[in-house]
């Protein structure tokens, strides 16, 4: 077996009395859907912000790419192949789409040159165009590339975040909800988009749509009060006692 | 130097400490509560002292020109918090900064229209005029003791507001859920109205009692509105104790490094160029001070983490 | 064309126009007025870079203002009375040249914005605001104690600084300089926008987050924009001291600071020529204005009020309609 991507080694992260993550270790592995599920104020997004560098734990360690990156900020996570998706976008609203998905070419060349230039045009003929304009068209967007950010649906934000996080040709996706407030049919097509995905990178996936989590994850893990109470195929997940519990209030 | 001119001093830095509590605690309340940016809380400050001045000047009375400068920023600030500050609110801080900048032009100018440009004086009560003779035998001026006195016993007050009273209880939610306090049916446009009074009639107390030690003139408030924005932002915004903390640090800083950096410059200068040189170095002693603060404890030494 | 691109046409055309009309006509006094636009606008370029693009409302831009303008100051003074700057450990003569005082004033503004910048930025929001004023009145108190330029009183200039080839003592060839400088940035300006680090400031700006999560450091970003800007404000200080002839420190006080700002405003955040269109208006306003009342100053608070409160984009704003994004 390959070695993992990303590994959480048991995570604690308290605010005041809340525990929002209690000793969270998980991994995720090449070519493989992680999804990681839960109840409303399970700690899931406490646990990407974690992961993602927002956020120091109390306790624990992120390795990723087989370094420590326990005390490394967002952007240094960000250069080494960590690529995040927002759950509520995190865009440059008054930009244009292209402006977005170039933003994170830029990030991505930016590893190399430092600061992005002074003087060149950013959304000339080049590197960075061809890089955010491949991102587009293979998220469906290329043809809203001059639209503003703030004039997309709600589902459209979330293929552009997509999108911001292809540029980065990363390591590694987490993906935070990256089906909310898209329609049946646009989640049939992230669905589908995010099978083939997973070849390129691995996929940390939260998300609440079950029909989506089901027929995507290699893996579940199951966050309940910020603590993973199982971590198998659907299968088990299914069968496991404890989620059952956890979901349907079944006795064991 | 002498001990002496040295605790001299000391009372000097207290005092001027105390005034830049004064000043500090309205802003910081008022960015606490309501998270508003008035740079026109140096205009109240200037309204309490020409209030003062007038009202000594028409009365006599220094006491009575006092509750006048009290009455008037608080109306003042009343009167702006109704018509233009709570506009203001949800918008963001560069349109507080100009917005407040601007009431800074209409009431500097508009006093200067009234009372025209040359300065007032308002003149120490005899009953407080005069030096006392402190234990140990120091000289110092009753009127500035006064001054530490009645600020002091006011930061108590406000210590006692904000922990025990119904208004502080309601003011300290305001800082933290304003939509929760709102539906517990706290009548939160009146609860700002009052909290910016309030803030208004300290920095108008300030300015009246300063006014009797300096000349009471256009444009006196900006120099203390920013030194206690320095204040703010070593004590941490939002906080009254580190209002208080940062406001005796500064003032007693400036005041101390004024007389403490050119005699430490004259042990390896001339006399003449260690003063120079020494009293430059004392006027920007505060913001350095400030600085430091702010590489050690980005947030001010009394503020929230981040 | 678009509606603005037209707009801040007739702008330039009508900054270089009244001057030359004032040149045919002999009238210099509105030449200089003219200049004093020129210089204030570039002042306000400066500011806008760091305020509209990077979203950073300093408030002590009136430091990199006051320290181009003593540059100017220090430099011309020594040099008119034949004294070096220092002697050891090397010679430094001072000087009446125009472009090694531009580049001086440049050179000393932007190290201060970068050590205020490095200090200040460590914070964001209110504080970043209350610690560029107490940044500024740092340095307004500091030259009013340090006696060697002329403390509280300031420097005079006797005569204008040279710029080779031109004889700045005639008032419409100091403002084709100064109008050049200003084309010159707001060229530069245009430039930043479009360019890739552009594009990452504004982004830092409206989310932070997202620039971080592809990896891109808002700190540095924000630093180098609010070390262009300073330079650039700086630049114009050194104009503005070589205008008057002199030096003091009101260059450096508050009020300076305020009023960089509100030629921003009065124009339009974030609008490339918004500091063109705010300075004329406000030199249009003091001239009118102060002739009517010498209290002008309490109507220039109700119109930036008014302008605050119900006309946000300014005048530019109202004459070109809302912002569209470019591309």
């Amino acid at each position: 077996m390959t070695d993992p991507v990303l590994v959480t080694k048991g995570l604690t992260k308290s605010f005041g009395a809340v525990r929002a993550s209690h000793d969270v270790s998980l991994d995720l592995r090449p070519g493989e859907i992680h999804a990681v599920i839960g109840p409303n104020g399970a700690g899931k997004s406490t646990l990407i912000a974690q992961i993602c560098g927002g956020l120091k734990p109390d306790a624990g360690r992120v390795s990723f790419a087989g370094r420590d990156v326990t005390h490394l900020p967002t952007r240094a996570r960000a250069r080494l192949g960590l690529a995040r998706t927002f759950q509520v976008s995190a865009l440059a609203m008054e930009d244009t789409v292209l402006q977005n998905a170039t933003l994170g070419a830029l990030g991505a060349k930016g590893a190399r040159a430092g600061l992005p230039g002074l003087l060149g045009d950013a959304l000339a003929a080049g590197d960075l165009r061809d890089t955010a304009m491949s991102a587009l068209e293979r998220v469906g967007l290329a043809e809203h590339a001059a639209t503003v950010t703030s004039a997309l649906s709600h589902g459209q934000r979330r293929q552009l975040e997509v999108a911001v996080a292809l540029t980065l040709r990363p390591r590694a996706f987490i993906m935070d909800e990256p089906m909310a407030g898209m329609g049946t049919e646009g989640s049939q097509r992230m669905t589908a988009f995010l099978d083939g995905l997973r070849d390129e990178a691995p996929i940390l996936l939260v998300e609440h749509d079950m029909d989506a989590v089901f027929a995507l994850a290699d893996r579940l893990s199951v966050l309940v009060y910020g603590r993973i109470i199982a971590t198998g195929s659907v299968d088990e997940i299914r069968a496991n006692a404890e989620v059952r519990k956890a979901y349907l209030g079944e006795d064991a | 130097m002498t001990p002496l001119l040295f605790i001299e001093q000391v009372l000097n830095g207290l005092q001027f400490g105390v005034m830049l509590f004064l000043m500090a605690a309205g802003l910081t309340l008022v960015f606490g509560v309501m998270g508003l940016i008035n740079l026109a809380h140096g205009s109240l400050y200037m309204v309490g002292a020409f209030a003062a001045a007038a009202v000594a000047g028409w009365s006599g009375s220094f006491l009575l020109a006092l509750v006048a400068a009290l009455a008037a920023s608080a109306a003042a600030g009343a009167i702006v918090e109704l018509t233009v500050i709570r506009r203001l609110y949800d918008r963001d801080h560069l349109d507080q900064v100009l917005a407040t900048f601007a009431l800074i032009l209409i009431f500097s100018e508009g006093t200067r229209w009234l009372f025209g440009s040359f300065p007032l004086f308002l003149d120490i009560p005899d009953w407080l005029s005069g030096p006392v003779t402190l234990p140990g035998g120091i000289e110092y001026p009753l009127y500035r003791l006064a001054i530490i006195a009645v600020g002091l016993s006011i930061a108590t007050g406000l210590f006692w507001l904000i922990a025990r009273t119904r208004l502080g209880i309601r003011i300290r939610a305001g800082e933290s859920d304003r939509e929760m306090i709102a539906a517990l049916g706290v009548d939160i446009s009146r609860l700002y109205t009052i909290v910016f009074a309030l803030g208004a009639a300290l920095a108008g107390l300030a300015g009246a009692m300063v006014g009797a030690i300096q000349s009471v003139q256009v444009g006196m408030g900006e120099p203390v509105l920013i030194l206690a924005f320095v204040v703010i932002v070593i004590g941490g915004i939002g906080s009254i104790k580190g209002a208080l903390v940062g406001a005796l640090l500064v003032g007693l800083t400036d005041t101390l490094g004024g007389l403490l950096l050119p005699e430490a410059f004259k042990l390896f200068m001339e006399t003449s160029d260690a003063t120079a040189t020494g009293s430059a170095l004392a006027s920007m002693l505060i913001y350095i001070l400030m600085a430091v603060v702010l590489v050690w404890r980005p947030r001010g030494l009394f503020g929230g983490a981040t | 064309m678009s509606r603005e691109r037209m707009v801040n046409a007739a702008l330039m055309a009508l900054l270089l126009g009244v001057p030359l009309w004032a040149w045919a006509t002999d009238e210099p006094f509105t030449i200089t007025l003219a200049t004093r636009v020129a210089i204030l606008a570039l002042a306000g370029v400066g500011l806008n870079i760091a305020l509209g693009l990077g979203g950073l409302v300093s408030l002590g831009h009136a430091a990199f203002f006051g320290i181009g303008g003593y540059a100017m100051g220090i430099l011309a003074s020594h040099a008119q009375s034949y004294t070096p700057l220092m002697e050891s450990p090397f010679l430094l003569e001072g000087t009446k040249s125009m472009p090694v005082i531009w580049l001086v004033a440049i050179l000393a503004s932007a190290l201060a914005a970068l050590v205020i910048g490095a200090l200040s930025l460590r914070t964001s929001g209110v504080y970043f605001i209350m610690i560029t004023l107490a940044f500024g009145q740092m340095l307004y108190f500091f030259s009013i104690s340090w006696p060697a330029y002329g403390g509280e009183d300031g420097l005079s200039i006797y005569l204008r600084n040279g710029f080779p080839g031109l004889n700045t003592l005639d008032p419409i060839q100091f403002f084709a300089l100064c109008f050049g400088c200003l084309a010159a940035a707001l060229w530069f300006n245009a430039r930043l926008v479009r360019s890739p680090f552009g594009l990452a400031l504004n982004a830092a700006r409206q989310s932070p987050e997202r620039v971080e999560t592809v990896g891109l450091g808002t700190f540095r970003l924000r630093l180098v924009a609010f070390v262009i800007s300073g330079a650039i404000t700086g630049l114009a200080g050194a104009l503005f001291a070589d205008l008057n002839r002199f030096v003091s420190p009101g260059m450096f006080s508050w009020q300076m600071s305020g009023e960089i700002m509100v030629f921003v405003i009065l124009g339009g955040v974030g609008r490339l020529y918004g500091p063109v269109a705010g300075a004329a208006l406000f030199i249009t306003l003091e001239h009118v204005l102060g002739g009517i009342s010498p209290f002008w100053h309490v109507w220039l608070g109700f119109l930036l009020l008014l302008v605050v409160l119900f006309a946000r984009g300014g005048v530019i704003g109202l004459l070109a309609g809302r912002r569209v994004a470019h591309d």
